[in-house]
């Protein structure tokens, strides 16, 4: 498990820039939604499940995490609210996929390494670290709970052996360090081999202690916290390009720290009205661009998305370019603006391109055009007719994150009944899978699932009451680099893996 | 979904529905959708999770709806409150099936629900069946609502969502913001929620749940003071909490 130096960190970050991201084939391979099979079809490679005992044991003693993982493969009853994935996020290499959940805990999964006896095995994570990022709190001036559940993890690129994250819950942003240790000091004068102290009486010669190999050990520590900057629920953390800042963006406000300072945060958007009467519209979600440090964007529950230049004024209210699509006055409804709302906003890797998640919808949009998307997907567009049930019991406010590949030429999002989509915009085709338990086994192809909306229900097909929607697929992660996606599902974490043969 | 397998009572009950299309029986009007949207936003706002702080934004979203409902009803003048009489004091949780209510008007009546309430219902009287006035049980239009078997639906909405409506139209105003603009504004600045979350209406969240409960066992004419008590809940939970 141990690293070789060379492998340990990348300086060169030429291959981020606009190249030929390819799958190991060295071409992009294309959906397949017919059979399934042949390029472009999709077999699980594990699911893992992470209960509440295994960060009890990763804690206590050094213990071989493949171990771990394996033996939490079966299905147990574990599995608590508190497990509950709610981000799922690679790192800049892929070779590290982060998850965290509703408990507050991150859990990192690191790639098996190639290997030539076990060939078959590259592609799966096996758990790497687990620790717990924030705990529960009590905010005694307003009487209420402060949820320890992670909403997003970001990773820093890396810079020397250790890697950095961000993760955040509702109020807090902390940077963690993890690192291995696979080597301590032996042979010190003042204390035993079990770190008592020994009688200086005794001591009688004078050593100079050594580094000696040990069990890989892989710690988590805290390195900053980042706290009471937001008044209101933190929705988004994103990384500048400088890496050197990242922004914060709560329901009304947007923050810009420095990972050095954390007393300090410089604030860039305020869209709290001076009378709280007359709010309509919150901050949804907010981006960084992937090239320019100077711009971001930021989504809203009114269905637009702005633009803003940092250099512009040290306060963005005023957008720089605002993004909004008309109304469709045929399709008007009490639901609109609801289902209008975004919930997710994405840069492509080129900087081209934005992808924004509403209730019914995903979008691309080109910076270039501000007056309507270029490209507009219905994800499950059968759930037009069942809004209003749909706001009854509180559906309808799921928010559902969306996805680029590698290449930026498929998106992906998720949907109900464990279901997910993803979109190839070249070929124009889709597909609906699905990440259950029951449908796959390791290494099977997946098969695509079509949902019937009227008539004639044909076999295989799922009729539009028969969804469950207690099961949504509501983070998705896509590798950077091959065509390995992540899909979390309640307590379980699906990553499959594109067959190419 | 639930509501599965839920039968069209509606439908199968004989009944003679004066002057309404053939179809209105199995599916409801646009203004009984309508208002039982209100209602159940009005209950979504209410209904807030004491130990968590609710998502800002779905409370945002489902307030917009209520302002977007309001400001169509007003255009209507549909917006029209009566006098709360002693007409039941059904419980909540006997709204009009969710089922019955989100189908479609399209299926009934085969064109697009105008926002205009003169179009494909002309006997329907435009009246909230949020308050049940006597006069409103026994006119003829009211068979329609009958006809749905949905006598719940006119009184069975608590006894504060009348009160609600009640000091709105009281104010002579239409406007949610104008309702809210009595309250001392410093009450749910949140950036001033370090002084505590009292304020000049001295109701925390604790007594405006209670107010709302009391307010089913309470005769009618109760006082103005519960009456903003619930108000100042509904605030609390749209800007704050």
């Amino acid at each position: 498990m141990v690293l070789q130096p060379s492998e340990r960190y990348h300086r060169d970050w030429s291959h981020r820039r606009l190249g030929p991201w390819c799958s190991p084939t060295g071409s992009p391979a294309p959906l397949s939604c017919e059979t399934g099979c042949g390029e472009g079809s999709w077999i699980l490679v594990c699911r893992l499940l992470v209960p509440t005992q295994v960060s009890l044991l990763s804690m206590e003693e050094d213990i071989d995490t493949r171990k771990i993982n394996n033996s939490f493969l079966r299905d147990h009853s574990y599995a608590t609210e508190a497990d509950i994935i709610s981000t799922v996020e690679f790192n800049h290499t892929g070779e590290l996929l982060a998850t965290g959940d509703k408990g507050g805990r991150v859990v990192i999964f690191q790639r098996e390494q190639e290997s030539k006896n076990q060939v078959h095995r590259r592609g799966e994570y096996n758990v790497y670290s687990t620790f717990q990022s924030h705990e529960p709190e009590f905010d005694y001036l307003k009487s209420l709970e402060i949820e320890e559940k992670i909403n997003k993890i970001r990773w820093l690129p890396q810079q020397n052996a250790a890697y950095f994250l961000l993760s955040t819950n509702d109020k807090t942003v902390k940077l963690w360090k993890v690192s291995e240790r696979d080597k301590r000091p032996e042979g010190y004068n003042l204390k035993d081999e079990e770190g008592r102290l020994r009688d200086p009486a005794t001591i009688t010669t004078l050593r100079v202690p050594v580094l000696r190999p040990m069990d890989l050990m892989v710690e988590a520590t805290p390195r900053r916290v980042f706290a009471n900057a937001h008044t209101y629920h933190i929705n988004s953390i994103s990384v500048n390009s400088d890496y050197e800042t990242y922004m914060s963006a709560d329901d009304l406000r947007i923050n810009l720290w420095n990972f050095e300072i954390t007393n300090q945060s410089f604030n860039i958007v305020d869209i709290k009205p001076a009378n709280m009467e007359e709010l309509t519209e919150v901050i949804t979600a907010a981006e960084f661009h992937p090239h320019h440090c100077n711009s971001f964007v930021y989504s809203s529950s009114k269905g637009t998305i702005r633009l803003c230049d940092m250099r512009a004024s040290a306060l963005c209210d005023r957008h720089s370019k605002f993004f909004e699509e008309p109304e469709d006055p045929s399709n008007r409804s009490f639901f609109s603006e609801i289902i209008s709302s975004i919930s997710d906003v994405k840069f492509s890797h080129s900087g081209r391109y934005i992808m924004t998640r509403d209730y019914l919808t995903v979008k691309v949009w080109d910076l270039n055009m501000e007056n309507r998307p270029i490209e507009t997907y219905q994800v499950h567009d059968y759930l037009r007719s069942k809004l209003c049930s749909l706001y009854e019991n509180d559906c309808i406010f799921d928010k559902f994150e969306c996805v680029w590949n590698g290449s930026d030429s498929v998106i992906m999002t998720g949907s109900y009944n464990n279901f997910f989509r993803m979109f190839d915009r070249n070929t124009k085709r889709d597909v609906t899978l699905e990440a259950s338990r029951e449908n796959s086994k390791p290494r099977a192809i997946l098969k695509p699932r079509k949902v019937c909306v009227g008539g004639k229900r044909r076999k295989d097909e799922i009729s539009v009451d028969s969804l469950d929607f207690s099961k949504k697929i509501l983070h998705t992660a896509w590798h950077p680099s091959e065509n390995i996606i992540a899909v979390a599902a309640t307590n379980n974490l699906y990553i499959f893996q594109d067959k190419v043969n | 979904m639930f509501a599965r397998g839920l039968k069209r009572k509606s439908a199968e009950e004989p009944e003679d529905v004066e002057g309404c299309p053939a179809g209105a029986r199995a599916a409801p009007s646009y203004s009984l959708q309508r208002q039982s949207l209100l209602d159940m936003s009005l209950v979504k706002l209410q209904l807030c999770h004491m130990l968590v702080e609710p998502n800002l934004c779905r409370s945002v979203l489902i307030a917009n709806t209520v302002r977007q409902i309001q400001e169509e009803m007003t255009r209507d003048g549909t917006w029209r409150v009566l006098a709360p009489q002693a007409a039941g004091r059904a419980p909540l949780d006997r709204l009009v099936s969710t089922d019955i209510l989100c189908r479609s008007v399209r299926e009934q009546e085969g064109e697009c629900p105008a926002p205009d309430m003169g179009d494909g219902q002309p006997d329907l009287v435009p009246g909230p069946a949020v308050a049940p006035a006597a006069q409103a049980l026994r006119s003829p239009q009211s068979s329609l609502w009958e006809g749905d078997g949905s006598r719940e639906s006119r009184g069975g909405f608590q006894k504060s969502l009348d009160q609600i409506f009640e000091t709105l139209e009281s104010q002579a105003s239409g406007s949610v913001e104008e309702l809210f603009a009595d309250v001392d504004s410093s009450y749910y600045d949140l950036d001033a929620v370090l002084t505590g979350m009292v304020g000049s209406t001295s109701s925390g969240p604790g007594s405006g749940l209670q107010a709302f409960a009391s307010a089913t066992t309470s005769p009618p004419s109760s006082s103005c003071r519960s009456d903003l008590g619930e108000l100042d809940h509904a605030v609390e939970i749209l800007v704050e909490t």
